[in-house]
This record gives structure tokens, sequence and C-alpha cells, in this order.
């Protein structure tokens, strides 16, 4: 690199940990070291101007009770043995090997920002998109800012049935004067004011009790306004006898379902389906083989679904493909079938089958002093709930690796005396998380005007102009 | 839905609180779902967050102890440490731990979207307790290591005949199933 790392050693010894990625992960592990010792020093880099990460892009505007956790992470970034860095990209601005030589230990919590292909054809058709893109269209990601998804169309076909698959059903279909009020961003409000999806269907490999949401967003479903449900009967055979068996959450959540598709309703409900305008509905035992286009607009037009049958139950049960195929018109396919983490620097081990970074109980294989909590170390699924256990665990690993000695934080490290240094040298100027206060404020600020908790800063460029001010 | 969303976000469900004075202190406007909700609030819940920060505010508890109002209260951390804690009528379970330098997180600030303030009930309570709400049960069903005497802390208002009541904080385990399966009790 070209400096003596002798020259800047810091005279304490006091453990400095980097941790790369400002979403739950990042901040959860930060947390828990910061209070398991009174010498750690930690500090966050963040790739975007602003931090918290899926709190911000992922979580559905209507949930802002979510959100609340960023002000358990704001407590921690403003705690003084901690601090942010945003606007740095690790593996580009700054290698992680060139981390790893700053710090004690660096914690990879960079999550998850590929998604899984579906691998049929017509995937790439206009007309289909990413859950993952269209979660951040309409929560203001800057990368999916030009999405613009065409949503003039009547039916829309959800692939995956896990909660990021409701969220979008929900955000599809939601009245406009609830979304009004919440964050999401200007541009997809306009859009969904002009949308003209009237019929959203949720499709699945498996059946009903292998749905991967849980119940409080399938209650949402059910109780959202101006909607009705429309299933399948026959798909629940099977399912009542099965129910006593189940665990309590699988059991509950298959009675709610099992309840809207098959009961009959009371007059009270019957007269609300009556005035209903949408209509939603899951479809089971479904894979899509391909994706049609409408030969005059080169934009999908319609899904073909291949049968499946069940073999085995439970949690492991597995599609089985029958012959059958079913046509279903559409104009929007949205794929919500999971994310998926990427490799960001060649120095670090990736198991590309699984798209983690392999590790035992967040200590990386392979590579002593680096460790990874979040979905980068177990896979993209899971609340921000589970990530807090998860990152916690993968401090608890790094406090027990300096307890043993097995981290070696006998000599100082520079930290991020050494790599501001770097980045200054590249021209990269990092935000500092009074400047994402400003952003902040002023996002607020504008928000306030029109009855939005915030209204989001939507490019990079005008996030930094802000931070600089 | 607007109306029950702001209820719920930052204190528990006020119907079941017996304390009048929680009732008038959710902020209704906008502003009260930026960061910082307890911008507004004067009771308990202002000061309180992460488990890093040492409660520091005093309110809420009276130094002049009217014996009819202590609750004693026992939380038993997740090394299986016993702390007997003097509590008062009226005081919720998450932030009474948060007082106590007690490691029960509440990511969602008692709004019932999350499952951080799970915690054991004993059994001679248990039945005492109010039976949780259909929003508390679907957080619940969340929970990593759920027993049949799980509850989320931030729905336990504590009431005279709570005393003695016993909290032990969930066991973090290794073998954290990610895949949201939970484990049937044995």
């Amino acid at each position: 690199i070209g400096w003596s790392g002798k020259a800047f050693l810091s005279t304490s010894c006091c453990p400095k940990v980097c941790i790369v990625g400002s979403g739950p992960a990042g901040f959860y592990t930060a947390q828990h070291l910061i209070k398991a010792r009174q010498d750690v020093e930690v500090d966050i880099y963040e790739r975007l101007p602003v931090p918290f990460g899926l709190v911000r892009f992922g979580v559905a505007p209507d949930h802002p009770e979510v959100k609340n956790v960023i002000n358990t992470f704001t407590q921690t970034a403003k705690h003084s043995r901690c601090s942010f860095y945003g606007n740095v990209n690790v593996g580009k601005d700054v290698t992680v090997g060139e981390l790893q030589q700053a710090y004690h230990a660096v914690v990879l919590s960079y999550g998850a920002e590929g998604n899984r292909r579906v691998g049929v054809p017509g995937e790439d058709l206009r007309g289909v998109y990413s859950a993952k893109d269209f979660v951040g269209w309409y929560n203001g990601l800057p990368s999916c800012r030009e999405l613009s998804p065409d949503l003039s169309c009547e039916t829309a076909v959800i692939l995956g049935q896990g909660n990021v698959a409701l969220d979008v059903a929900r955000i599809l279909l939601s009245p406009l004067d609830t979304l009004k009020k919440t964050d999401i961003t200007q541009p997809a409000l306009e859009a969904l004011a002009e949308s003209q999806v009237r019929k959203v269907l949720i499709v699945g490999r498996r059946g009903p009790m292998q749905v991967a949401c849980t119940i409080k967003e399938l209650r949402e479903m059910v109780n959202l306004p101006g909607t009705r449900p429309e299933m399948v009967a026959a798909d629940f055979e099977g399912v009542p006898e099965a129910l006593k068996d189940l665990p309590r959450p699988r059991k509950r959540l298959t009675e709610l379902l099992m309840k809207t598709a098959m009961e009959v309703p009371g007059d009270k409900e019957l007269e609300r389906r009556k005035n209903a305008t949408k209509i939603w509905g899951f479809r089971f035992y479904r894979s899509p083989t391909e994706i049609f286009a409408d030969p005059s607009h080169s934009r999908t037009a319609g899904i073909r679904l291949a049968v499946n049958r069940l073999e085995g139950s439970g949690e492991r049960a597995q599609a089985v493909l029958t012959g059958e195929v079913e046509d279903v018109s559409c104009g929007l396919v949205i794929s919500s079938i999971g994310y998926k983490s990427l490799p960001i620097d060649p120095s670090v081990p990736f198991d590309s089958r699984r798209a983690i970074v392999p590790n035992s109980v967040g200590r990386v294989h392979q590579a002593a002093g680096l460790y990874c909590s979040g979905w980068l170390k177990t896979g993209p699924t899971g609340v921000i709930a589970t990530t807090m256990n998860n990152s916690f665990d993968t401090a608890r690993s790094l406090l027990e690796d300096v307890d043993s000695g097995t981290l070696d934080i006998s000599t100082g490290k520079p930290g991020s005396q050494i790599v501001s240094m770097l980045l200054e040298e590249r021209g990269v100027k990092p935000v500092t998380f009074s400047d994402w206060e400003k952003i902040d404020s002023l996002e607020m600020r504008k928000g306030e005007v029109c009855g939005k908790p915030r209204e989001k800063l939507l490019t990079v460029e005008e996030m930094l102009k802000v931070a600089r001010t | 839905m607007g109306l029950t969303l702001r209820l719920s976000r930052v204190i528990p469900d006020c119907r079941s609180c017996p304390l009048y004075r929680f009732k008038g202190c959710v902020d209704n406007t906008a502003g009260s779902q930026r960061r910082g909700s307890f911008d507004n609030l004067r009771t308990i819940n202002r000061h309180l967050q992460t488990s890093i920060c040492l409660y520091q505010a005093e309110e809420g508890s009276s130094n002049a102890e009217d014996p009819d109002d202590v609750v004693n209260v026992v939380y038993i951390d997740r090394s299986g440490k016993r702390i007997p804690v003097k509590a008062k009528v009226g005081d919720n379970i998450l932030y009474l731990a948060h007082k106590h330098g007690i490691d029960l997180e509440g990511a969602c600030e008692a709004s019932l979207a999350c499952s951080t303030c799970h915690v054991y009930v004993n059994s001679a309570h248990f039945d005492k307790l109010p039976e949780p709400e259909e929003r508390e049960d679907d957080m619940l069903d969340m929970a990593p290591m759920l027993q049949e005497n799980s509850r989320l802390g931030c729905q336990i208002i504590l009431t005279p005949d709570l005393d003695g009541i016993e909290l032990t904080l969930p066991k973090v385990t290794r073998n954290f199933y990610v895949d949201g399966h939970v484990p049937k009790p044995h």
C-alpha cells in the first residue's frame, strides 16, 4: 500500500472493529460489541450516503412501527465509541484487505442486494420485475428510481408467497388514502394513483401449509379495505385434517388462510365483499415455466404455470410436476422468490451455491479476523428480530475470540485514521452521521408539507448535496 | 387502521392499562411517526431505549413509595441470574427491564410489530394476565423458542395481583432456525 503500519499505530490497544453495512445486522452487531466491552470502538461503513439498509428501503411504507428500530440504531450511531461513514463503497473505494490491516476485526454485514432469477423465458420482458426492485422503487432506493413499472393492466401475478410478496400485493391494492400518509415515494404514489391493477394472484409452487408469509401480513390482506379474497377451495383438500398436528404458528396461519378461502362469510362480510372493487388470492401448486409477450408491445401478456402435486408434507414437502399446465393472462409479473447476496471482494471466501459467506457462528472460514452477520451469514430470510439474534451471535463469537486470544488485540491498530487517509487520496468523501441528520431533517420537513412522515430524497446526488451543506 | 397504528405504536393497548394517565400521552400528528417518537410524551416512555444507555430519568417512579403501589418483580436473565426489582402498579415490563439495565430488546417500541421483548412468565402468575389480543399472538408466533407461557414483555402492565411475578428471558440459542421453523416444545 505504501504506508508503514508502524508509523500510524495508536498507543492504546483498544479493540477496533470495522463493520461493513449499516442495516439491522451492522447496527445490532455494533450495539452488542459496544455494550459488552467499554474499550471497543466500532466504525460502520455504508455504500449509500444514508444508513439503515432494508429498514429504510425494504420495510413497507405502511409498516412504520417496524421502522421504530431506527431510534435504537441512531442511539448506537451517536455513541462516543461508534462512527458512521456513509458514501464508502467497500470493495471499490477501499478493499476488505485494507480494512483488515486497519482494524483488529472486520464484520461483513452488507446483506443481499441481488435477487434469485426465476430462470424462465420472457423474464426480461417489460412488465416483469423482481420484487426486490419493485420494493426498492416504492421505497426510494436510488438504483431503482428508473424502474417505472407499467401498472396499466388489470391482472398482476406475484411469484412467491412470502412476506415480501404480500407487501407487494398490499401496496398494489391499498386505498390511495392510506398510502398518501406514508413515506412511500411521490413517483410511486403517482404511478399507483393511475394504476389499473384490480386483481392480484399470489402464486406458489406448493400448498397452503407451505406458505412462507406470516400471519400478521396475511391478516392485513384479509382486512384490506376495498378488496375481497378469491381462492380455489380444492387447493385446501387435506388441510383441515392436518391442522391438529401443526405447531402453533403454522396452525394459526393455516386456520386463517383456510377460513378466508373456504368459510361462508357472515352478512356484514358478504356486503363488504360485494362492494369490493379489487380482488386478491393465493394460487397453489403452480410453477412458472414461461412468460409470454404481447406481440405488438413486447411486454408481458401472460404466464404459463405448470401444475404440481406435493410429495411429502410439512416444511419438507416437494413440488412435483404433473404434466398439466395453465395459462394466466396478466400484464404484470413480479417475482418474489428471494434476495441473494453477492460477493463484493475477491479476497473474501464466498459460497456461490448458497450465496453466503461460509462461516461458523459468524466466523468466516479460513479468514482470521473476518466475521459476518445478517443475511450475508445465514441467507436472506428472517425479520429484523431474526437478524438481531444472528448479529448478537456474531458479536459474541468475536468477543469470545478476543477473550481467548484467537483475535489478537495486543498491538494497536490505526482504524479510521488510515482509512480516512486512503479515501481522501482516492477522492472519496465519507458522509458522517450528522451529515445524514441534515438529510433526515430535510426529508421530514418536506414530508410535513404533504402530511407524510418524510419525503425521501431519491438520488445519491441530492443526498450528497444536502450532506455537504 | 391509521388510528390503531398510532395508538399501538408507542405503548401497549391503552384499554388494558389500568392507569388513566397513559391515555392522554399518544401524539396524534403525522410527526409521531418520526424518529424521536418520544418527543411529545410525558411518560416514562420518553427516555427508554436500547440496552446500551443507562436509564437515567426517574419520572414515573415516585419517591414516596405507597406500599399498596409496590409490585415485586423478578427478572431471570439469559445467564440464569435472578434480578429482583421493586416496581409499581402500572409499570410496563419492557420499560421496567430497561430501567434496570436488563437486556430485553424492544425494537418496535411496544407497537406489536416485533417479538424481541419475548419473555416466559412463571406459571403462578401466567394465568393472572389478561388474554393476549390477537395482534400479540400474531407476533408471538414469530418468537423463537415459543412456549405455553410465552408473552411479549411490552404488553404486560403490572397490577397488584402480579406481585411476585417472575419473567425469564429466553436463552438465545446458537442453533437458530432462520427459515422460521419453530421447534415443537418438548
